[in-house]
């Protein structure tokens, strides 16, 4: 194998769980590479001295590097080198988009397929988890005290680095379990809740202080943490679910996909009666949206027993925006996808329980600013579809819970925080914000390059002029 | 944390917990509600925030027994902990000096009142409380109500205690008799809570009742809670548990509020069978 030309080799495929078996459970589907795949798939990178996979990636993971180290067999090495940039590579290696991301500037994939990025990062990662992650190395302890709210990506990442450079760091969090849409939003058979869980107890060794169940904007404001700490990362993402406001939304039946994954992921309601959440999904679905959150409840909905699970979606093929990878899976699962349709009215029966769509089909017009055609519904194309449950997943919005008592913290008009990109840093002085609260609904990884930019600006902050003026104002005020 | 401080049977089907949640006790105020889990694999439930205590830093709900959880939480012991627990959820009443206030609460509803009781009646308030239940013995509270109010009626459906009457009977005379009602609260079950508001419509009284939905995260990111308020949809657990109570859609909150019976009972009789299946010594304990 050595002697074959690099890209000669085929990309190593991710050996899966069946689909007919896969169908039925929750585990993990992609079951990763087995070091002979990983070392194979490894071979086939070209240790470019002009590495354009780097600037694909959102945090510059230095993939040559760690490949490189991973074909040495020096596996400590590859550890350190991708943990250099990214503190959650178990996580990222799963669900990066890297077909538009890191392999998409991939140069073997000018000719041939890229190398496999993600599947090495996983790897790596998993390997790691395996021998037992190393204890981390002592740091000098400061005395300024940094509060992070919410524990999604973002807040996981602003804490890790805050903590390794010495800081008092505390994560309040809404819900019974830290880890954001980690825990409550992607599945158990895409993102085992035991790699999410490995990574926050190397948080808590770290020394950072999980405080579960406090929901910012009621037990405390924003305000009161902006006094009683030295600084503040908001990291709350974008929980706040987007309805379509059709007829018949309200239906029995009818949920927004953030309700159908929490009471599967967050809840376990797969495990029901041993888990007390209940979740009723029927033998027809249909999943509204074609992004990663239809794929993930059009998948769990099978995986909940039904028969018939459809996505139902208003542009076509070529705009869907879910990674790649989970669209095949949803296909080789049996998926229906209807593409170019739209729903206009949820119908029910007299006990106020979905009994169908109704839908109307649509066209693609001219392209819009953005550059994408724009759906047009045909004229007279109604029709429908027999269903008894319906998934909203049309996307998700800031929950505004956190901004009460937040004056002077400015927002968009989509109700994201304004934050400077560079430095993460918001309208109120020592609060910085960065995730899906900043950007909107985005991805695992710019929400944790998010956190580390705020991570250093902090420091930087507090370490600097600034920081120095405000320690005097607050030795002045506790006086 | 959350550990139960103190466990009072008041009626053969309602009991009421004293919980330790000093942060909680801090923040709290009459109309919020906290959600918790009884264990580990448990489901969050909301409840009300029946009374609080910031010095003690103690919050105090009143839980009816109706299900699996509510079940479960009632065989904890004082000195157990609840597995979470998280509030003040919710907005709180609005408490404005309007003058002379009815708060009506049936069954269970009795029991979050008396905070708002309390509250108004702080605020220079009038308060007059119509308190009811099915028969006497499922009645609670008569005595801390009195100390609330300023005038209260008791009522039994059945008349085995106090006076035989529905709730809505004295609340249509106080509106009948003149004396210039400012705003009127129903809290109970649905179906009583809808006979209240159809009750004060006529009068054009202001009438404020509190949606219990099925809840998930009580947080506003799961939207379980939708209901419907002068043909819009809200989100009970942040925009409410407050609303107009002339503007709900009432059959669609009991519909919603009936999807999971099948599910619930399933619950319920393997919870039954567990505890058949416990050592004897455990379940003669609780
Ligand atoms: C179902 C689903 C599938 C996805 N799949 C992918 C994928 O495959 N790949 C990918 O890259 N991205 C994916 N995403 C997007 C990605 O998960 C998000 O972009 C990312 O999690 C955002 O991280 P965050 O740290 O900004 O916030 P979140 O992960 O949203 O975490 C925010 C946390 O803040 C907490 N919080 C909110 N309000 C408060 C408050 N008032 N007080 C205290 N705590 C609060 C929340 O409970 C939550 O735990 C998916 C998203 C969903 C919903
Ligand atoms: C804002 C609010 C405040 C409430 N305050 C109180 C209170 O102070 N005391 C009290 O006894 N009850 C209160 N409830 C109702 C209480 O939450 C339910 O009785 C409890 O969840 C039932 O759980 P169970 O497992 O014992 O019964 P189950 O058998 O699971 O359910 C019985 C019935 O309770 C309702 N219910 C079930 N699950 C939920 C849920 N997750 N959220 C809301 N309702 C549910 C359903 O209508 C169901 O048919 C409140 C509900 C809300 C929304
Ligand atoms: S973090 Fe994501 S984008 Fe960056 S190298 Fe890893 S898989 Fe690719
Ligand atoms: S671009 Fe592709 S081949 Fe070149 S270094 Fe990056 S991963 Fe290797
Ligand atoms: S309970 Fe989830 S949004 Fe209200």
């Amino acid at each position: 194998m050595t002697n074959r030309k690099p890209n000669q080799i085929p990309r190593q495929p991710m050996p899966a769980q069946p689909a007919e078996e896969r169908r039925e459970n929750f585990d993990e589907v992609a079951q990763g590479y087995t070091l002979e795949m990983a070392v194979s798939e490894a071979m086939r990178c070209l240790q470019c001295r002009n590495p354009r996979c780097i600037e694909g990636c959102p945090v510059q993971v230095r993939i040559p590097e760690f490949i490189q180290a991973l074909r040495d067999n020096d596996m400590w090495e590859a550890v350190e080198l991708l943990k250099d940039k990214n503190t959650l590579p178990a996580i990222c290696g799963r669900v990066c988009p890297q077909e538009s991301q890191c392999e998409a500037e991939c140069i073997v994939g000018l000719r041939g397929e890229p190398v496999a990025i993600g599947r090495l990062e996983r790897f790596v990662a998993d390997w790691e988890q395996q021998e037992g992650v190393r204890e981390p190395k002592p740091v000098t302890p400061r005395e300024e005290r940094v509060a992070v709210i919410g524990s999604g990506p973002a807040s996981l990442t602003a804490a890790g680095d805050l903590a390794k450079m010495g800081y008092q760091v505390e994560i309040l969090e809404a819900l019974h379990e830290p880890g954001g849409v980690l825990v409550y939003g992607i599945p158990e058979f895409r993102l085992p809740k035991a790699v999410v869980a490995a990574e926050i107890n190397y948080l808590e060794k770290l020394g950072v202080e999980i405080r579960l169940n406090v929901v910012i904007g009621k037990l405390y404001t924003l305000r009161e943490l902006q006094e009683k700490y030295d600084a503040v990362f908001l990291g709350t993402g974008a929980g706040l679910p987007i309805m379509m406001n059709i007829p018949g939304e309200n239906l029995n039946g009818v949920y927004s996909a953030n309700e159908l994954l929490t009471r599967v992921n967050l809840m376990k309601a797969f495990q029901f009666p041993e888990w007390d959440t209940p979740v009723r999904v029927g033998s027809k679905v249909a999943v509204v949206g074609a992004g990663n959150v239809a794929m993930d409840a059009a998948r769990s909905s099978l995986r909940l027993g039904a028969d018939e699970v459809h996505i139902v979606y208003r542009r076509s093929r070529k705009e869907v925006p879910a990674r790649l990878e989970e669209v095949e899976h949803a296909e080789e699962e049996g998926i229906i996808f209807d593409f170019l349709t739209n729903p206009i009215e949820v119908l029910g029966n007299e006990e106020g329980v979905v009994s169908g769509l109704r839908c109307i089909r649509m066209e693609l017009g001219e392209p819009d600013e953005s550059g994408r055609q724009s759906p047009i519904p045909i004229k007279g194309s109604e029709f429908e579809m027999e269903m008894d449950t319906v998934i909203m997943a049309l996307g998700t919005r800031p929950n505004p819970l956190v901004f009460s008592d937040a004056e002077g913290l400015e927002r968009s008009r989509r109700g994201t925080v304004i934050a400077d990109m560079d430095t993460g840093r918001t309208t109120l002085e020592r609060v910085w914000a960065g995730g899906d609260i900043v950007t909107g609904s985005a991805t695992v990884i710019s929400a944790m390059g998010a956190g580390r930019v705020a991570a250093s600006d902090i420091d930087a902050y507090l370490g600097g002029e600034e920081g120095q003026a405000w320690r005097i104002e607050r030795a002045t005020a506790s006086a | 944390m959350y550990r139960i401080l103190a466990k009072t049977t008041l009626t053969p089907v309602t009991t009421e917990y004293l919980i330790e949640a000093p942060e909680v006790a801090h923040q709290a105020k009459a109309g919020q509600f906290v959600v918790l889990r009884v264990h580990e694999q448990g489901e969050r439930i909301p409840l009300t925030i029946a009374d609080y205590d910031r010095e003690a830093g103690t919050i105090t709900v009143v839980a009816q027994e109706i299900g699996s959880s509510t079940l479960r939480l009632k065989s904890l012991e004082v000195g157990d902990s609840l597995a979470s627990f998280t509030g003040p959820l919710g907005r709180p009443t609005e408490i404005e000096p309007d003058g002379t206030v009815i708060l009506v609460g049936g069954g269970l509803g009795i029991a979050p009142i008396y905070p708002i009781c309390r509250t108004l009646r702080e605020a220079g308030n009038h308060v007059i409380a119509i308190i009811g239940a099915r028969s006497g013995d499922l009645l609670f509270w008569e005595d801390k109500m009195r100390d609330v109010t300023d005038e209260l009626i008791v009522v039994t459906d059945d008349g085995s205690y106090a006076r035989k009457a529905l709730v809505t009977e004295p609340l249509k005379e106080l509106l009948d008799s003149g004396r210039k009602i400012d705003r009127v609260w129903g809290i109970g079950p649905a179906i009583m809570m809808k006979f209240v508001a159809l009750t004060t419509k006529s009068y054009g009284v202001d009438t404020l009742v509190s949606l219990n939905s099925i809840m998930v995260d009580g947080t506003g990111m799961c939207g379980a809670c939708r209901v419907a308020v002068g043909g819009r949809t809200f989100f009970a657990c942040v925009d409410g548990p407050e609303f107009d109570g002339h503007q709900v859609d009432w059959d669609l909150l009991l519909s919603r509020q009936r999807f999971y019976v099948q599910e619930e009972q399933r619950a319920l009789e393997l919870y039954q069978q567990s505890l058949q299946q416990a050592e004897p010594e455990e379940t003669s304990r609780s």
